[in-house]
């Protein structure tokens, strides 16, 4: 190392959903770039999608990611249902939440206790970190079943459910049959409060960031499963606006395509939302997360994971109440008539990565002629990229490996799934290395 | 005491949900991790350490000119090696492409640039594979039980008969007889323990073509339903679209509808 010039390189990232890497070249003692690298395969569903019947891009895109598969079909639902101008029963859009809520408690039991919080203790995997502490990785494999065993009980199965479709389900649950799952559930619950207490301890190097969060919003419910879009600067918009306000552009430095909202780097995810919905908290939630050091937004990427375990004390608590309320629907599904001619909608859930925006353009016999989908990964590559840069500007005197593992962690803060973000990513040798590489979505 | 057998798992283009499966063996992850050693998983773990595996298992299909060249090393550092999911056996829903011109300009400005195949193939087209374990995604029961017979060095007991053979045996009420709702059960393979029957619903195929599937027999079950034909053809053409008995019955259904015209 010499006048102050080095690349931090870890060409394969650990513990995220996808592959990537990252890349920070140090110039001059300086942080001359910070780069997310995506060489994930692109799988063109976009491209897959025209010519199909607007009854397929619930279990279609699904396939876009293992982990969140809920979240791409109640996007896909809700877009096709807003292009054929179909309102959903309310008994329907509360098993879609419930659902959802399945898939937030897998997603973010997944993410808090095998693949992060291992960075915070010092280990390499959860599997390692069970070695020492088994009590705590069974706890968060039980929390991360009972999510399992939600989304199997309404959507058939956990990976891919089988049982959604445009206008609602195939077959809806008993009474009987949701009750079932009330004492796992409510293990589930005490595990995910002991979950925050647990991860409360852990510590946090100060970072706090400067982000503009973007996340959906809703008068009466902490968003999941519907609302208005709305961001830290005032935005308030509904998802048929989106592309008005998001764009998604490539920059001079980097083959990377990245989405700005009017110009300007955002963040969405966890943090986000909660920032931006904790008043719609309920009072119990509030103080779990206020016991557990947080204020009414977090700044600090590092702590995402405290967030992420009081949405998953939430989600429990309101799969819960989804099932105490829980009114069989009269019928499985709503009709879903086509409309009269050529008909574009819009859809946008909450993820539990972060927003999920999907558009369809469908013609009156059905067919779609144009899609498009924009993950939060995506979305939060800036965002991603600019914790980087940062992050790493003052620790430049650390020893190359603790700052190599830190920035790694930079990065899992976030929770990336590069599975998503590369469903359709742009693919690129780089000069020379003979490397394929691309990053960004359209 | 010998040392662990050593376990890794690959990806390649895919959804990762197959090697979610086995995170989510919640209950069997610790004793797993106890009795294979998990060499590489990357997914899981920030420790990869280098050849030779045991057994290799392998998610995702080849579309990439560098994952063609990585699947053959993964090979010579492998005993055994387990293709798991759709895309790793039939090429998943991506291998849609192989029958469509080049998608490419559809999605990007600078096609010029873009370094993906033109197809999207399964693994054991690029490599000799040692099993095929089916689906989209896999079942977790299956899964075990392949990882279980290997440890042991005896054959994985799944079967390849028919979604039909599960169906009934789950007492689930026809949904073609009963209901006259078109269902692929009758020639795809079982595994999934009939789940779309299960809630009503036709199966549509995700663990791909059974054993000598007779899938004439069933065009003509779906004509009388009033979805032969293109409806026919397109549920051939989804998750499993290049594997074969599916990519003929899909083109003999586009055929019978360019001779009514």
């Amino acid at each position: 190392m010499t006048h102050g010039s080095r690349h931090i390189s870890v060409p394969a990232l650990a513990r995220v959903e996808g592959e990537g890497g990252l890349e920070i070249v140090i110039s001059d003692g300086q942080v001359a770039e910070a780069r997310l690298d995506i060489y994930e395969p692109p799988r063109f569903f976009e491209a897959l999608l025209r010519g199909r019947q607007y009854t397929e891009p619930p279990d279609i895109t699904a396939r876009i990611c293992g982990i969140c598969p809920v979240a791409y079909q109640m996007s896909a639902c809700q877009a096709i249902e807003d292009a054929c101008q179909t309102a959903i029963t309310p008994q329907i859009t509360a098993l879609r939440r419930l659902l959802y809520c399945g898939e937030w408690i897998e997603s973010h039991a997944l993410h808090i206790y095998l693949l992060h919080a291992p960075d915070f203790l010092g280990y390499d995997s959860g599997i390692h970190l069970a070695r020492d502490h088994p009590d705590i990785v069974s706890r968060g494999l039980r929390v991360k079943k009972a999510g399992n065993h939600l989304m199997a009980a309404v959507g058939g199965r956990s990976v891919h459910p089988v049982n959604v479709k445009v206008g609602g389900f195939y077959r809806v649950p008993t009474r009987q049959e949701l009750q079932q799952l009330v004492p796992q559930l409510e293990q589930a619950r005490q595990d995910s409060a002991d979950t925050l207490t647990w991860v409360a301890t852990f510590n946090f190097p100060a970072f706090d960031r400067d982000y503009e969060f973007v996340a959906l919003r809703h008068p009466d419910e902490y968003p999941i499963t519907q609302g208005r879009i709305a961001a830290t600067s005032g935005l308030d918009i509904t998802p048929a606006e989106y592309d008005q306000h998001f764009q998604e552009f490539q920059v001079e430095h980097s083959t990377a395509l990245h989405s700005t909202l009017d110009g300007r780097t955002y963040l969405t995810g966890p943090m986000a939302r909660y920032s931006l919905n904790h008043d719609t908290l309920p009072a119990d939630i509030k103080e779990a997360a206020k016991t557990a050091g947080l204020a009414s937004t977090c700044l600090n990427p590092f702590r995402s994971i405290v967030v992420r375990a009081v949405e998953l004390l939430f989600a429990c608590d309101e799969a819960l109440r989804l099932i105490r309320n829980y009114e069989m629907p009269e019928i499985p599904a709503v009709d879903v008539t086509l409309p009269p001619g050529d008909a574009t909608g819009y859809g946008c859930t909450e993820a539990p990565r972060g927003l999920l925006y999907h558009r369809y353009s469908i013609t009156a016999d059905g067919t779609i002629t144009d899609a498009k989908i924009v993950p939060p990964t995506s979305q939060n590559q800036r965002a991603i990229e600019a914790d980087l840069r940062d992050f790493a500007a003052p620790r430049l005197t650390l020893d190359h490996e603790r700052l190599t593992q830190q920035c790694e962690q930079a990065v899992r803060n976030h929770d990336p799934c590069i599975s998503c973000a590369a469903h359709f990513l742009d693919l690129r040798l780089t000069d020379g290395s003979q490397r394929l590489k691309a990053v960004g979505g359209t | 005491m010998a040392p662990m057998p050593a376990l890794a798992v690959w990806k390649f283009a895919s959804c990762d949900g197959c090697q979610l499966t086995l995170l989510n063996c919640e209950d069997e992850l610790l004793t797993i991790a106890g009795s294979v050693h998990i060499a590489s998983f990357t997914e899981a773990s920030s420790q990869v350490e280098p050849g030779p595996y045991d057994l290799s298992i392998v998610e995702g299909s080849i579309t990439t000119a560098a994952d063609r060249e990585r699947i053959q090393r993964v090979r010579a550092e492998s005993r055994f090696l387990v293709t798991i999911g759709a895309c790793a056996t039939a090429g998943g829903i991506q291998a849609l492409r192989n029958f469509q011109d080049d998608l490419t300009p559809i999605v990007y400005a600078r096609p010029e640039y873009i370094q993906s195949l033109r197809t999207s193939t399964p693994i054991a087209d690029h490599v000799r594979v040692d099993f095929e374990l089916r689906g989209c995604p896999i079942d977790r029961r299956q899964l075990l039980e392949v990882i279980a017979a290997f440890l042991a060095g005896r054959r994985p007991n799944v079967r390849a008969h028919s979604v039909c053979i599960e169906c009934k045996r789950a007492g689930h009420v026809c949904v073609m007889v009963a209901h006259g709702t078109p269902c692929l059960g009758p020639v795809t393979q079982a595994g999934c323990g009939a789940l779309c029957p299960g809630v009503n619903r036709g199966c549509y195929g995700c663990f791909g073509p059974m054993e000598s599937p007779d899938t004439a027999s069933l065009s003509k079950i779906w004509q009388g339903l009033g979805a032969g034909g293109p409806a026919l053809a397109r549920t051939f053409r989804g998750f499993t679209a290049a594997a074969e008995p599916f990519r003929t019955a899909a083109e003999a259904e586009e055929a019978a509808r360019h001779d009514a015209r």
